[in-house]
C-alpha cells in the first residue's frame, strides 16, 4: 500500500483513537476494588428536632452556631452574593423547605419559621447517579461524598438534586490578590476548594474518622441535632426516636430516601 | 482536498474574515472566563445551566437532522437529494463540533475533561451523550470524506461504506434521544421529566435542521453558482413542515397534561415561560414571539402558493428556525430551573461574556461549514467540467 501524507495522518489518528478506547474498555470492564467495607452495615443519619431548634433560636435572638461552625471548619467562602453563595448547612423558611407540605391555612408565621437544611445523604441519591466522572458517590456508611479533585464542574449533580443542597464555586474562593477576602478565618486542617467544582455537606466525614461528631451537632446549644448510626445494634437511640415519634423528610415521594429526618 | 478552501472570491474572504473576528473575540472572552471562572456568566446556584447548555441542546438537533437527507437518499434511493446529502453531512459535522465546544466552555474545570473517559460512568446520561456525539462526528467524517472522494474520482463509493451510512441513521436519532434523557430522567426537575421530551426534541430537530438546509441552499444559490434544484428544496421544506406540525402538536400535548392536571410542580414552569412568575417576565416576550413565528411559518408552509415561491419559503424557513431556537435555545433550559425545587424564582439572563463566547462558537461552526461547503462545491465544479 502506498502511503501518502493524508493516509499517514489518518492511520495515525485512528490508531491513537483505538489506543484511547483500549484503556477505556479496561476501565469499564476491569475489576474495581469493591471488597472494601462490603460487610459494613453502618448507616449514618441525622435527626433535626425542629421545636428545640426554633425555640432556642427565638429565646436567644437567633442562633446560627451550627452554620457558623460549619463555615469555619470547612473554609466556606462568604461572597455576599446570593447567586454565588456556597452553603453546606443553612436555614430556609418552612414553606420553601417543605414545599410539598403545602397548606395555605397554616399560620403565615409558622410557614415562615426557619428550618435547618443540609445534604440529605439520600439512600438513593439522584446526584451520584448522573455524575459523569464518579466524582460524587455514596459510601458504604451512607455518606454522599465528593472528590473535589476529580469534579469537572459540569453541575449535572446540582440539576439532579431535588433539595438544592449542592453549591458551585463560581469564582476562586481564595482570592489570589487577597486570600482572606472571602475566607477571613482560614482553618488549616481542611482544604480550601478551587474554582469550578461542586461542594456540599459531607456529614463531617473528616471528624467522624477521628470519632468526633459532626461540627454542627457538637456545637448545637439546644441539643436539637441528633446524629448517629441508624443500624447500630448496640445504640438504638436513633431508631427509637424514628419509631416512636412523628418525623418527616423532604420530598420522600421522589424515592430518594433522605436520611435527614425532621422531628416536629 | 482541503486546499480548495483556500481559494475564493473577495466576498468569500470577507465572510471568512468576519468569522475570524468573531472567533477571536470569543477566544479572548473565553480566556477571561477561563482565568476568572464561570462567575462571569449569569448562572447561579439555582440556575446552574444557562445559555451554553441550551445552545448545545439546540445544535444537537441541527446535527441529528442530517438524517433527513441521508435517509431518503440512501434508504429510499431518492436521487433528488444526491446534490444536498453531502451538505447535510457537513452541516452535521459543524454542528457536532459546536456542541462539543458548548459543553467545554460550560465546564468549571475544563482541563479535567478527560476524567469523563478515565472514570467512565455508564449510569450517567452524560457519558452516553459523549459517546453518541463522538461516534456521530466520526461517522459523518468518514461518510462525507469517502463519498466526496469517490465523486471526485468519478467512481462509485466503495461497498463497505453502505453499512456505515445505514448505521448513521439510527445513530442520528440516538444523539438527540440521549440528549433528551439528560433532562428527562431528573426527578428534581418536573418541567423536563416528560416522556415526550425525546420525541419533541426530534421533531424540533427535523424542523429546524431541514429549514436551515433550505436557508443554506437558497444562500448558496445567491453567493455561488450552485443550485440544489427546485425539487429537493421543496422536498426539504415539506419535511420541515411535517416536523414543525409535530412539534406544535407535541407542545400542545405537553401543555395539556401539565395545565389540565394543574400540578404546580409542572404547571408553574409553563406559567413562568408564558405569563411570568413572581414578577419575573424575562422570557415571556420571547416565548410569545416563538409562538407567533411558529403559527406564521406554518401558515406559509401549508399554503402551496407560498411554499412554492422561494422568497416566501425563505421567510418561512427563517421563522421555523427562529421559533425553535427561541423555544429550545433560550426557554427550555432556564425554565427547568425556574422555579427552583424550593419554589423560588431566581432571575437568569446571559451576560456579555456568555453571549460573545457563544457567538465565537457559532462562528467556528460556520467557519467549518463554509470551508467544507467550499470544498464540496469545488469538487463538484471540477467534476462537471
Amino acid at each position: 500500500m502506498k502511503i501518502n501524507r493524508r493516509n499517514f495522518l489518518e492511520i495515525a489518528g485512528a490508531t491513537f483513537a483505538i489506543g484511547l478506547t483500549g484503556k477505556y474498555a479496561l476501565k469499564l470492564f476491569g475489576s474495581e476494588n469493591l471488597a472494601e467495607n462490603l460487610t459494613s452495615t453502618k448507616r449514618y443519619a441525622m435527626i433535626v428536632n425542629l421545636q428545640k431548634c426554633q425555640n432556642y433560636s427565638e429565646l436567644n435572638n437567633g442562633c446560627n452556631k451550627c452554620i457558623l461552625a460549619c463555615n469555619k471548619i470547612h473554609n466556606i467562602p462568604q461572597f455576599n452574593n446570593q447567586k454565588e453563595e456556597i452553603k453546606w448547612i443553612w436555614k430556609e423558611e418552612f414553606k420553601h423547605a417543605f414545599i410539598e407540605q403545602e397548606n395555605h391555612y397554616l399560620d403565615p408565621e409558622i410557614q415562615a419559621k426557619p428550618v435547618l437544611l443540609l445534604c440529605n445523604h439520600c439512600d438513593n441519591p439522584p446526584c451520584t447517579k448522573v455524575c459523569p466522572t464518579q466524582a460524587t458517590w455514596k459510601r458504604e456508611d451512607g455518606i454522599v461524598m465528593m472528590d473535589w479533585h476529580r469534579c469537572i464542574g459540569c453541575r449535572y449533580c446540582m440539576a439532579a438534586c431535588p433539595y438544592g443542597s449542592r453549591s458551585f464555586n463560581w469564582k476562586e474562593p481564595r482570592d489570589p490578590g487577597n486570600p482572606r477576602k472571602y475566607i477571613n478565618d482560614l482553618h488549616d486542617q481542611f482544604p480550601t476548594r478551587t474554582r469550578g467544582v461542586v461542594e456540599k455537606c459531607t456529614f463531617c466525614e473528616e471528624r467522624l474518622a477521628k470519632n468526633q461528631l459532626p461540627a454542627c451537632v457538637e456545637v448545637c446549644p439546644a441539643n436539637a441535632l441528633i446524629f448517629g448510626d441508624i443500624n447500630d445494634p448496640k445504640n438504638k437511640q436513633m431508631r427509637d426516636i424514628l419509631e416512636k415519634y412523628f418525623t418527616i423528610r423532604r420530598k420522600p415521594e421522589l424515592g430518594t430516601k433522605p436520611e435527614v429526618h425532621y422531628l416536629i | 482536498m482541503l486546499e480548495k478552501a483556500f481559494s475564493g472570491s473577495k466576498y468569500y474572504w470577507t465572510w471568512i474574515i468576519i468569522l475570524l473576528v468573531f472567533i477571536s473575540s470569543g477566544v479572548i472572552f473565553y480566556l477571561r472566563q477561563f482565568t476568572q471562572g464561570l462567575t462571569l456568566t449569569g448562572m447561579s446556584r439555582d440556575v446552574t445551566w444557562g445559555f451554553y447548555i441550551a445552545q448545545f441542546t439546540f445544535l444537537v438537533g441541527v446535527a441529528a437532522s442530517a438524517v433527513m437527507v441521508v435517509l431518503p437518499y440512501y434508504l429510499h434511493n431518492y436521487k433528488q437529494f444526491s446534490k444536498i446529502t453531502i451538505l447535510g453531512e457537513f452541516l452535521a459535522i459543524g454542528a457536532v463540533i459546536m456542541c462539543m465546544l458548548f459543553i467545554f466552555v460550560d465546564m468549571g474545570q475544563p482541563l479535567r475533561v478527560f476524567n469523563m473517559f478515565l472514570y467512565p460512568s455508564p449510569a450517567s446520561p452524560m457519558f452516553w451523550d459523549a459517546i453518541s456525539l463522538g461516534g456521530y462526528l466520526l461517522l459523518n467524517i468518514i461518510i462525507s470524506r469517502v463519498s466526496l472522494d469517490s465523486e471526485k474520482k468519478g467512481i462509485k463509493p466503495p461497498k463497505w461504506i453502505k453499512p456505515i451510512i445505514i448505521l448513521s441513521i439510527p445513530w442520528a436519532i440516538s444523539i438527540h434521544t440521549v440528549t433528551a434523557f439528560l433532562y428527562s430522567g431528573l426527578a428534581a426537575r418536573p418541567f423536563w421529566m416528560s416522556a415526550i421530551m425525546a420525541p419533541r426534541f426530534l421533531a424540533t430537530a427535523f424542523a429546524a435542521g431541514p429549514a436551515l438546509l433550505v436557508i443554506l441552499c437558497l444562500l448558496l444559490k445567491k453567493v455561488s453558482n450552485f443550485y440544489a434544484g427546485y425539487e429537493p428544496i421543496q422536498k426539504l421544506s415539506i419535511i420541515a413542515t411535517y416536523a414543525m406540525i409535530l412539534n406544535v402538536f407535541f407542545l400542545l400535548l405537553e401543555l395539556f397534561t401539565s395545565l389540565y392536571s394543574g400540578i404546580p410542580d409542572h404547571a408553574l414552569h409553563f406559567q413562568f415561560l408564558y405569563f411570568g412568575l413572581d414578577g419575573n417576565y424575562s422570557l415571556v416576550p420571547f416565548m410569545w414571539t416563538s409562538t407567533i413565528l411558529a403559527i406564521f411559518s406554518l401558515i406559509l408552509l401549508l399554503t402551496p402558493k407560498f411554499r412554492k415561491n422561494e422568497k416566501w419559503l425563505l421567510i418561512a424557513c427563517i421563522s421555523v428556525f427562529l421559533s425553535i431556537w427561541l423555544d429550545k435555545g433560550l426557554g427550555m433550559v432556564v425554565a427547568g430551573f425556574t422555579p427552583s425545587p424550593l419554589g423560588k424564582v431566581i432571575p437568569y439572563w446571559p451576560t456579555i461574556t456568555e453571549f460573545l463566547i457563544s457567538l465565537g462558537i457559532y462562528s467556528i461552526g460556520l467557519f467549518i461549514i463554509t470551508a467544507l461547503y467550499k470544498v464540496a462545491l469545488s469538487v463538484r465544479r471540477q467534476v462537471s467540467i
